[in-house]
């Protein structure tokens, strides 16, 4: 069972890390933009951290992991408005990022306290 | 010049994030995922943000960028205090591995 799990998680890591390196995610982005691989592969990356993200809340052993994995989600989607910023030239996407990493920090420290077994107004 | 040091700093928070979200994956405690997460993933993202206000320039969105970093450098650790304190008030146990629970000791003082 271990070794599977090994031969399935190795398999995922490097069909990911083939896929990053042959295309790329041009089809986003405004056609005369310099540099657009990295930021195609970029965004590939960011996907794939935010796919561990999720495998961690699916199967999480107690609630505390899932409460960790959402919070961490959450500061990655601000990276990822950060470079949808620059790679698409809108300059709205890190409005979206700010206000992101407000309800972030008050839905984690609001499931912190329910973890905790306290009332939310204490 | 201040293009590809922008460049630089993006790709140096992409490994951040990745090896942050391996450790969350890979890592056998609560306490242990917590620490490398919240850390590596704060650096990384605020290397990412801070990549955008070198390729933006002094624009709106560059200096909106700064401002996000100030907010997620005073707000992660916080966040993840109290995620730490819930969690072990909530009775989640240490790995099986771990030596020293200094929490514990002081919460059997105060009682």
């Amino acid at each position: 069972m271990k070794t599977l799990r090994w031969f399935l998680g190795a398999f995922v890591l490097t069909g990911l890390v083939t896929f990053v390196c042959v295309r790329h995610l041009s089809f986003l982005f405004y056609p005369d933009l310099p540099y657009v691989d990295f930021y195609g592969r970029s965004l590939y990356i960011l996907i794939l951290a935010s796919v561990l993200c999720l495998y961690r809340i699916a199967r999480g052993p107690t609630s505390a992991d899932r409460i960790v994995a959402v919070d961490i989600l959450g500061i990655m989607i601000v990276g990822l408005c950060s470079i949808l910023t620059i790679s698409t030239g809108r300059p709205w996407y890190i409005d979206i990022g700010i206000a992101w990493a407000l309800q972030s920090f008050i839905s984690t420290l609001a499931l912190s306290k329910y973890l905790e077994g306290k009332g939310f107004d204490e | 010049m201040l293009t590809g040091l922008g460049l630089i700093f993006v790709g140096a928070g992409l490994a951040f994030d990745l090896f942050g979200c391996l450790g969350l994956v890979r890592l056998p405690d609560v306490y242990n995922r917590l620490q490398a997460a919240t850390k590596c993933v704060t650096m990384g993202t605020c290397s990412i943000l801070f990549g955008t206000f070198l390729i933006v320039g002094f624009q709106a969105q560059g200096v909106k960028a700064l401002l996000c970093i100030v907010f997620l450098l005073l707000t992660s650790p916080v966040a993840a205090h109290a995620i730490a304190r819930g969690a072990h008030r909530s009775g989640v146990k240490l790995w099986k591995d771990s030596v020293v629970d200094k929490y514990a000791e002081d919460r059997e003082g105060e009682a």
